[in-house]
């Protein structure tokens, strides 16, 4: 298989990104992906995320005209955009409505699942308690007794993935 | 412990040992950690950097399997050692530049290395030789949760571990194994298993040779998906697809044998033969000439070289590795020569 880029060397480099389930397979020489590679990293997974995402361009713009801070490093939407590195941990929650598509997008899911992290000797406490199965059924009981639908969807969704998983966690 | 003293060993993940060391060279885990409201090494500022290079560092005194460590600052080792370690997979190449606050923190044995200020504050990464994934998950977890009593690690209960780039959120893990497939790529099936690899969001790099050359055989498989997933979940999934993939690979060595078996001993003892009495050699020739020779061990043709061997010669006639052996700068031609003189030594019987 030659290099889709030069088509001179033999491609030892396969890259899948996969946009709206469509699969596309880049197969590269070393040189071109090492020349390629500043790109690949952002542009592979970010810009390319970026561009492909309609809906997600709306938001953006609306985003450009607000500029959301993060107010812990002072990282903009727009810099996060540019260089596709967000600044710090707090960033994620600054950008909060922009970042869940976009994970959505890169994972297929935006709910973390897995291990959390051990509290700090110090005592200091980490937001790190999965979402309990019965907190969430409270929750849902709440949205449908206020009629928030679209919430109740999604925390029944929620629930659903929950249970689906859960021989997994108990392991 | 000194660099120096890494010649001197033969790394964990080389030893050729471990499930299925027939046909999995390697297998590595590593996770992301980042401090708790400290901006990521990109966004830091110097004290920022300092302070997360100086909290990480004291960490390690606290936890049993980085206690005999050894910590590297990249601002004071020269190139060659940068390259050196990149040779050995203790650290990406992205860590040799800027390296202002940039550490590797390296254990004896070479299982466990920890780059400090890469893209994140901290890239574990764990090497078992063989396929190992679960030993390598027990290793990296109890690292991680010893290191995460000792530091405040950014995470949240819905992406879970933040990183840099939102890429690796979630479990911020990836499972990577190195296989060497030469009877899937002589066979001419490989394109078809690498398609369906793609497709289930698995990423497949192959192994690096000197410079721009590329060398065939060997093919890095990780996941690509972190977020959504447990780490259970990653381990089995990758651990299902290398079982499938190491079936196929042997399929394909059976079936040479039982179609070609002369031809097959003929390239593996020709392999052989030009490396026993090459005098000058390339980096790529190399690679692929130890690739034949190596499937000869593993098919038990070859019987009087052992798999460590074959192994260690694929890193020492790696261009940093052998200016560290003769303990000089050398061109690109007078390596050629060096490495060829380097392999008929340890090729003698
Ligand atoms: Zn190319
Ligand atoms: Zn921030």
């Amino acid at each position: 298989m030659l290099c889709n880029i030069c088509a001179k060397n033999p491609a030892t480099v396969h890259l899948t990104e996969i946009i709206d389930n469509q699969m596309n397979e880049l197969h590269l020489c070393e040189e071109c992906a090492r020349q390629k590679s500043a790109q690949m990293e952002q542009k592979f997974g970010l810009s390319d995320l970026l561009a492909g995402m309609v809906d997600f361009d709306k938001v953006a713009k609306e985003a450009e005209s607000i500029v959301p801070k993060c107010p812990n490093c002072g990282l903009t939407y727009t810099d996060f955009k540019k260089i596709g590195r967000l600044g710090c941990g707090e960033c994620y929650g600054a950008f909060k409505k922009y970042l869940a598509p976009l994970l959505k997008r890169i994972h297929g899911s935006s709910q973390h699942i897995g291990k959390a992290p051990a509290v700090k000797a110090t005592g200091r406490a980490f937001k790190k308690k999965q979402p309990d199965l019965q907190e969430l059924r409270n929750k849902l009981q709440k949205a449908i007794e206020t009629e928030a639908f679209e919430e109740a969807a999604k925390i029944r969704d929620q629930i659903k993935e929950i249970e689906r998983k859960q021989p997994e966690i108990k392991k | 412990m000194k660099l120096d003293d890494l010649l001197k060993h033969t790394s964990e993940w080389l030893k050729g040992t471990g499930p299925n060391s027939d046909i999995v060279i390697s297998t590595r885990i590593r996770l992301a950690r980042n401090l708790n409201k400290l901006p990521f090494p990109h966004w830091a500022n110097k004290k920022q950097s300092g302070e997360a290079l100086q909290a990480i560092e004291e960490s390690f005194n606290k936890v049993d399997y980085l206690k005999k460590a050894t910590v590297f600052k990249l601002a004071e080792i020269n190139s060659i050692d940068k390259q050196l370690l990149v040779e050995r997979h203790l650290m990406s190449f992205e860590h040799t530049q800027k390296t202002d606050y940039k550490a590797v923190a390296i254990e004896e044995e070479e299982i466990v290395a920890i780059m400090i200020n890469e893209e994140d504050h901290m890239r574990i990464q764990v090497m078992q030789s063989g396929f190992n994934l679960f030993e390598a998950w027990n290793i990296i977890n109890r690292i991680d949760e010893c290191l995460a009593k000792e530091l405040s690690i950014a995470y949240s209960s819905d992406w879970g571990y933040l990183t840099a780039c939102p890429t690796n959120a979630g479990t911020a893990m990836r499972g990577s194994v190195m296989l060497h497939l030469p009877a899937l790529v002589m066979t001419r099936s490989i394109d078809r298993v690498l398609a369906a690899i793609s497709k289930l969001s698995f990423t497949t790099r192959g192994l690096y040779g000197e410079g721009t050359q590329a060398t065939g055989n060997f093919f890095q498989i990780s996941n690509q998906v972190s977020l959504g997933l447990s780490e259970d979940e990653i381990v089995n999934n990758i651990n299902g697809l290398i079982r499938q993939i190491i079936e196929q690979e042997k399929q394909a060595r059976e079936l040479m044998l039982s179609r070609n078996k002369s031809l097959l001993e003929d390239r593996v003892y020709r392999s052989l033969g030009i490396l026993k009495s090459a005098r000058i050699i390339t980096s790529q020739e190399t690679t692929e000439l130890l690739s034949m020779v190596r499937l000869g061990v593993d098919l038990e043709m070859v019987k009087d070289i052992n798999r460590q061997t074959i192994n260690e010669l694929f890193i020492i006639t790696q261009p940093a590795h052998l200016q560290k052996i003769e303990n000089k700068k050398l061109s690109s031609n007078e390596r050629d020569s060096k490495r060829a003189e380097l392999i008929r030594s340890k090729l003698k019987i």
